[in-house]
Order: C-alpha cells, then sequence, then structure tokens
C-alpha cells in the first residue's frame, strides 16, 4: 500500500466500519444499532435533524463517548478508540461544530497544543510553522501560522481546523455541520477542499442537516432519525423531498404556496438609526428602513454585521445614539419594551432560551410573561388568575401544535423546536402589527420549521408587518417579498425577492457588493 | 521638603525585600489562574507554610539536629511539601469535585488560618524567633555605593523569587506544557479536543500554586521575619490574587506589581521612621488604595484565562 499514500504522506484509511453501536444516555438511546461506513475517496454524508444522532455517533468514532454496544473496523481490523488522542493515532480528524480553537494562541501555537515537540520540553513553533506552511502549499489552504486565531475570519479558522488535523496525520475527516457559520462564498471554498481531500485519497463524514449540501458534495447519504439509521443511499439516486421524508418521517413542505403580497400602510420605519455594539465599536450605523403591513422584508447577513443591534434598537432593548424609530407614525426612539408592546409591536429575540423564555418555569408562566398583567389574566392587577392562563395556554398548545406533557411542565424539558413554538404563540397571541423575528428557526427540526414558516405566512396575509433577520439565506428567499443585505451595520443592498442571484447575495454579504 | 531622607537606598532594598512573598505567591497564582483555577486560598496556604516551615527550622535548630543551613533547606522543603498538599486539595475540591472556586477558596484560607494558629499555639505557644537565612554578600558587588545596598545585600529566598519571573514566563511562553495552560485557561473543550487533560494541567498548576504559596510563607517566616505569629501574612495572599489581575496574567507584569506595591509599602514605613506629620493610618492604608485604583484601571487583556473559575466538564 505504500504506493498510494496521501499527500501528507500519512497511509489512508481503505474502509472504516461502525456495526451495530449503541449509546445510551440516562433517559435516551441516542444511538440504537446503528451501522455506518466510509471509504478512502468518498464524501459520505450523515443527515439528521437535531438530536438524531449524528454527531453522538460521530464523538464515538473521536474517542469523546464509548459506545455501549457495537464495533469499530478500520480497514477491517477491530479497534478501540479510547479518546481523541487514540482517534488521532488512528489518523481520524474531527472538526468540530465550535472550533475547538483557542483564540489567544496562533496559529501555530494551536497546532503544537498536545503534540510533541521536536525540542523536548520547549515549543518548537517555527518547525510547526514551516509544516504548516508546506502543508497549506499542497492543499492550497492559505494561513498564516503566526497570526492569533481571533484575527482570523470564521472561514480562516476553519481551514485552520483542517489543516491542522491533516498536520496531525487525519486519513478520516469527520466534518460537524462544518457550513452552518460560513457565507456562501466561504461554502464554495470549503467545498472545492473537501472535493480534493476525497479526490487525494482521504475518507470524509460530512454531518448536516441541510438537504441541498448534502445533495452537492457528498457520494453517499445516510439519513438518521430518533437514534436509528434510517437508510443510506447513493446521493445520486437522492432528491430533497425524498431525503426530508426520510428526515422527518413523514412528506415535508419545502416550497411554500405564497400570495401575491397585499401590503398597505407603513407601520415600521427607521431613520438613520445608528448604535454601539456590546464591544463599544459601532454596531449599527445609519441605518433607515420602511416597513409596510402585510409584507415580509428579510435582513440577510453574516452573523455579527448589526442585525442583533438592529432588532435589539426597534424593540427598546438597545440604546440608540442617534437617529429615529417610529410605529405607526408615533416616534418611539429608546422607548421602554412595555411601552412599545402595548403599541402592537412583538419580537421573537434570537436567543430564545436567553431572551426569549425563563426555562425554569413552567410553559403557562412562560405564556403569560408579558400580558401576566392583562386584565383578563389578574383581578385588580395582582392576583393571578392561574385557571385562566392555563386554560389560555392550553388554547395555544393546542392551536401551535406544541408538544408538552402540560401546561405545568417546565420549558427546560421542551425540545427546541417546541421552544420556539411556545414563543411564536404567546408572541401572535397578542395580535401583533409589527413582528421583529431574530433567527425564528435556527436550531429548529424541519417539521416545526414547516410549521412556523407557515404562520409567519399566514400572519403576512393578515396584514402584519414583518421583520425576518436570518443568516439562512433559503430562509430569507422562502418567505421575504423583499430582501435587505447587512454589513458591517450598515444596509448595503436592498433586492425584491423574485429570481434573486444568490451569487450577488452572497457579495454584498460580504462587503464585495 | 525632606526626599533625601525618604527616598534611601534602604528604602529601596527594603521594598525588594518586602516583593519576595508577593512574588512567590502571586507567580504561583499566575499559573493556577492561567489554567483556569481560581485560588483564593493562598493566603491561608501561605500560612501553614510559614508555620511548618518555621517548625522545622525551629525544632531542628533548638535541638541542634540538624546544622543551620540544613535546618534551613528543610524548612523549606517542608513549607513547599505542606504548601503543595493543600494546593492538591484545592484541585481536588474545584476540578474534581467541581465546587464554585470562590467559596472552596475562603474555605482553604479559613482551614489555613485556623490549623496554623492552633498548631503555633499547641506546639510553640509564645512567638519565638529563629535564625533564618543570612544576608548573602558578593565580592566587589556588595561594595558598589548605593547599587550595592539595594540589589546585593539580601537572602537567598530574595534571589530565588526574582529568578521565578523569567522562570515562569518562560514556562509560560516557551514550553508545551506552559502552552497546555494557557489552552486550558482559555478554551478546555479544544485541549481536550486535542488530546490535552485539563484536569491533570490543573492540577499540576494548582499544585505549583499551592507549593510557591507555602514557599512565600515560609520567606517571611524564615527569612524575612524569623518568627512566626498568628495571621502572620495579614492578608498578603489576597494581595497577591489582586497583583495577578493588576499584572494582566503575565509574570513579568505580576513581580513589577509586586514591586509597585513593596515600594509603596517601604516608603509608608519609612515616613513613620523619620516622623513626618502624616497620619500613619493614611500610610498603611495607600498601598491597598493604589492597588485597588491599578486595578480598576487595568484593562481587559487578550491573555485573560476565559474558563477561569469555570469548572470543566466533557459532554453535550
Amino acid at each position: 500500500m505504500t504506493n498510494n499514500l496521501l499527500p501528507t504522506g500519512h497511509e489512508p484509511i481503505d474502509k472504516l466500519d461502525m456495526i451495530g453501536i449503541v449509546k445510551r444516555f440516562p433517559g435516551v438511546l441516542a444511538a440504537d444499532k446503528i451501522d455506518f461506513d466510509v471509504k478512502s475517496g468518498e464524501i459520505h454524508a450523515l443527515l439528521g435533524e437535531n438530536g438524531a444522532g449524528k454527531s453522538t455517533l460521530m464523538k464515538m468514532l473521536y474517542g469523546l463517548y464509548h459506545p455501549d454496544e457495537g464495533r469499530i473496523l478500520i480497514n477491517g481490523a477491530e479497534t478501540t478508540i479510547s479518546n481523541p488522542q487514540d482517534a488521532i493515532g488512528h489518523g481520524i480528524g474531527m472538526i468540530h461544530q465550535h472550533f475547538m480553537l483557542v483564540p489567544s494562541l496562533t496559529v501555530a501555537e494551536n497546532i503544537a497544543l498536545g503534540m510533541k515537540s521536536s525540542r523536548g520540553l520547549r515549543l518548537d513553533l517555527d518547525v510547526v510553522s514551516r509544516r504548516v506552511l508546506e502543508l497549506s502549499e499542497i492543499y492550497n489552504l492559505k494561513v498564516n501560522p503566526d497570526l492569533p486565531i481571533w484575527q482570523l475570519a470564521v472561514g480562516e479558522q476553519q481551514r485552520v481546523e483542517i489543516l491542522r488535523a491533516l498536520y496531525k496525520g487525519a486519513a478520516l475527516l469527520i466534518l460537524d455541520e462544518p457550513t452552518a457559520v460560513l457565507t456562501p462564498q466561504e461554502v464554495d471554498g470549503l467545498f472545492r477542499i473537501l472535493n480534493q481531500l476525497a479526490d487525494d485519497g482521504h475518507a470524509l463524514v460530512f454531518i448536516s442537516h441541510k438537504l441541498h449540501e448534502v445533495l452537492e458534495i457528498s457520494h453517499r447519504v445516510t439519513v438518521l432519525r430518533d437514534g436509528r439509521r434510517v437508510n443510506s443511499i447513493p446521493t445520486s439516486e437522492a432528491t430533497r423531498p425524498k431525503l426530508a421524508e426520510m428526515m422527518v418521517g413523514r412528506p415535508v413542505l419545502l416550497e411554500y404556496e405564497k400570495n401575491a403580497a397585499d401590503t398597505r400602510d407603513d407601520r415600521l420605519a427607521l431613520d438613520g438609526v445608528s448604535a454601539l455594539s456590546n464591544r463599544g465599536t459601532v454596531g449599527l450605523d445609519k441605518v433607515s428602513l420602511r416597513l409596510r403591513g402585510g409584507e415580509i422584508v428579510g435582513v440577510a447577513g453574516v452573523s455579527g454585521n448589526g442585525q442583533q443591534e438592529l432588532a435589539q434598537c426597534i424593540t427598546g432593548l438597545r440604546e440608540a445614539t442617534a437617529g429615529k424609530v417610529v410605529v405607526d407614525g408615533v416616534d418611539v426612539t429608546n422607548a421602554p419594551p412595555a411601552r412599545l408592546n402595548a403599541m402592537g409591536l412583538s419580537y421573537i429575540p434570537e436567543e430564545r432560551m436567553i431572551d426569549g423564555v425563563i426555562k425554569e418555569f413552567s410553559v403557562a408562566e412562560n405564556y403569560v410573561l408579558q400580558d401576566h398583567g392583562h386584565p383578563k389574566f389578574t383581578t385588580a392587577k395582582i392576583f393571578m388568575l392561574f385557571r385562566v392562563i392555563r386554560e389560555a395556554c392550553r388554547q395555544a398548545i393546542k392551536t401551535y401544535e406544541i408538544k408538552t406533557p402540560g401546561t405545568e411542565t417546565l420549558v427546560k424539558s421542551l425540545s427546541g423546536g417546541n421552544i420556539q413554538k411556545l414563543v411564536l404563540a404567546r408572541e401572535l397571541s397578542r395580535a401583533p402589527g409589527v413582528l421583529i423575528a431574530a433567527q425564528p428557526t435556527r436550531g429548529v427540526d424541519i417539521g416545526a420549521t414547516e410549521y412556523i414558516h407557515q404562520r409567519l405566512l399566514d400572519e403576512r396575509d393578515n396584514g402584519t408587518a414583518i421583520l425576518l433577520i436570518s443568516e439562512d439565506l433559503d430562509e430569507i428567499r422562502a418567505l421575504s417579498d423583499r430582501i435587505l443585505v447587512m454589513y458591517e451595520g450598515q444596509i448595503v443592498g436592498e433586492v425584491e425577492n423574485v429570481d434573486v442571484d444568490i451569487e450577488r447575495l452572497g457579495l454584498l454579504m460580504t462587503g464585495g457588493g | 521638603m525632606e526626599l533625601d531622607a525618604i527616598f534611601t537606598a534602604s528604602v529601596f532594598a527594603s521594598a525588594i525585600r518586602l516583593a519576595t512573598p508577593y512574588i512567590f505567591a502571586a507567580l504561583g497564582e499566575t499559573f493556577a489562574q492561567r489554567s483556569g483555577v481560581l485560588n483564593l486560598g493562598v493566603d491561608g496556604m501561605m500560612l501553614m507554610g510559614a508555620f511548618t516551615g518555621f517548625y522545622a527550622v525551629f525544632i531542628t535548630q533548638q535541638e541542634g539536629t540538624l546544622s543551620e543551613p540544613l535546618s534551613l533547606l528543610f524548612g523549606v522543603l517542608i513549607a513547599l511539601i505542606v504548601g503543595g498538599l493543600m494546593g492538591l486539595a484545592m484541585a481536588f475540591v474545584s476540578v474534581t469535585l467541581q465546587a464554585k472556586q470562590g467559596i472552596s477558596g475562603i474555605g482553604v484560607y479559613l482551614f489555613g488560618l485556623g490549623l496554623s494558629e492552633l498548631l503555633f499555639q499547641q506546639w510553640v505557644g509564645t512567638p519565638k524567633s529563629v535564625s533564618g537565612f543570612p544576608r548573602i554578600t558578593f565580592p566587589i558587588l556588595s561594595d558598589i555605593p548605593v547599587l550595592g545596598e539595594i540589589f546585593f545585600h539580601h537572602n537567598l529566598l530574595v534571589y530565588v523569587a526574582f529568578a521565578l519571573v523569567p522562570i515562569s514566563a518562560f514556562v509560560l511562553n516557551r514550553t508545551t506544557f506552559g502552552l497546555m495552560i494557557r489552552a486550558v485557561g482559555q478554551n478546555p473543550e479544544a485541549a481536550d479536543a486535542m488530546g490535552v487533560s485539563v484536569a491533570r494541567v490543573r492540577y499540576a498548576t494548582t499544585t505549583i500554586g499551592g507549593m510557591l504559596a507555602g514557599l512565600a510563607g515560609a520567606s517571611l517566616s524564615i527569612a524575612l521575619i524569623n518568627l512566626f505569629q498568628q495571621n502572620l501574612t495579614a492578608g498578603q495572599g489576597f494581595i497577591a490574587v489582586a497583583l495577578v489581575y493588576f499584572g494582566g496574567w503575565r509574570p513579568w507584569a505580576v513581580a513589577a506589581g509586586a514591586m509597585l506595591f513593596s515600594f509603596v509599602n517601604a516608603l509608608q514605613l519609612q515616613i513613620k521612621v523619620i516622623g513626618l506629620d502624616i497620619p500613619s493610618e493614611f500610610a498603611v492604608m495607600a498601598p491597598y488604595v493604589i492597588t485597588i485604583i491599578a486595578l480598576v484601571f487595568a484593562s481587559k487583556r487578550q491573555e485573560q484565562p476565559t474558563a477561569l473559575t469555570k469548572p470543566y466538564e466533557r459532554g453535550e
């Protein structure tokens, strides 16, 4: 086999098999007799909803978890992987969803971490740097080994992760949701790298819940649902609806029927609004926009370009340092949230677990978080009428198809999708005139996403003005009537949502418009 | 003004001497904090190191079992071991049992305070002195006017403390162990994924911190003051913790902070000696006030261990 070494000089993994893998966590069967295999030169996609067991399965391959049952064979030989070092020793590398990099350390230091130095106790960063440059030459992965991680863009950080795995001799690379944080251009770059790696004889596992990416990049797809393997098929035989059905267990609507927008009066207007970011830098830079009843305006952009500041300025949670926010003709710049609520402004916050719910409270308590003082829920504005509250909550649970054992269940024990439905139910129960929805389906499974999207479209048809802030371009394109693009705190482009050129959107998002 | 009378060579020399326990303790704390463990028990560890080191010297000198130099080295060894054991206990509580570090540190402090006092009363009774580390003089160097008095008339532990500053900086910045410490303190998940044992690194740094705290205590009881009494350190361990923040977790800056603090302290003593008309209470407060002011203005740094006080547990 010496004649077909990888370009790094390491032995390839011709075939890796996981057979009958079982993993139990307290109260959950996270992996239920899963079979999985991947070959040299292949990109094998592992597809499934959140909690389907994808990451758990791969963490067992990387030695972070240990299977309760089942076997792992590398090139036909049974292998035990007890920790990440073992995995690295066997030529297995993993690119985690949250990068495993230390921000204050340089690229070279991050790569040297945990490795033997050629100088014993002393670091050999110059040796590491030279090898990094060599590898970046071979794989066309440009990085400067002497820069600290915090100075790198997200896409570059990912390249460092990949380089590090290659440096350590990875023949098999596991990529856990690698596109989640990337711009469209960066995704293209990543896919080029992955294809090259496969061509060179690496084996790749691509974990994702995004159907179009799986269809684009992989050779084979394995779908997991509730800890079980649903099926493995060649990607050439897969279609979006087919994969979605395998993931969810029932047919799923992927395209929405949208009525023509019936736009009405201006409901929300921003005029030159500026604000500081948490770090004290310019977060929002003279943003102006109009939002009319009966339309959904999408705000696209890479995370951290002012979207959060925008939502918070409108909802009264961040001080606007300049400009005006007008709701229904009334100047409400820096008005307290309670007043905005009373004016019919609803907000689905980005961080639902932090800003959306109190997770130690019950479903019913969270349902009346804002309206606890409403006359229909209290006597004399003091004594809460829990019977009425519970009844209203039960109605909402039914209407919004929230899966919960009851109104008294603590919110922290619900799934992400159901928590988001609860937030949606609460915000829509007040029949808002203006709805600010920030990342409404992030981390939410396909079934709940479909439901939430449908409700947002219904609200629009009922005349609500909706500002949809999302990093998910598919979501923006599926729902919006108009699309605004944010970059470095400014709105750098506006396009009508008909035949949008996704390349152009991507360019605008990275400041290249 | 009597500036000449205030800024004498002996003030500078005593500033260097007074800095010794702070440098030991603060460097040790730097290691612990860089790896993510906030050890608030430093003062208790210093007290235990101070008492046990003192007692080892006291007994061996009194009974004549060891020669004077050997008895002093024996005292240092005991202080290192006792400090190290207390560091190990702190590591067990905060790393293995994942207790809240602020509270467990205060627990360790009170334990050290109480036990050192109890043992002192049981075994020694009234304050007694020992002959501690003698001043070393160097040929030629010690005879240089002014500079000789400031730099070359100190005992061994003073030089050891200052030598530890570049050594600590080297270990943190230039060795694989230092890299692991910095990684574990900033992003333990990443370190774990790269095969670095977070627990082992934190045990090591907290134990090193404990040993240096023990040594800091001994430097008081067998090198600077040469006796032990109840609460000998009078909160110096807490100042050492503050100095680590003050120095932004970098050994050189931490040592510079210790020097600044000690200098103000020495000045305060001198002002008292020459009887200037400043209420002595103000002078005693000055070092602490200056430390607090400096801490308020110390900016947030890249070196700040973001995982400080956070126990690490692998999992989802």
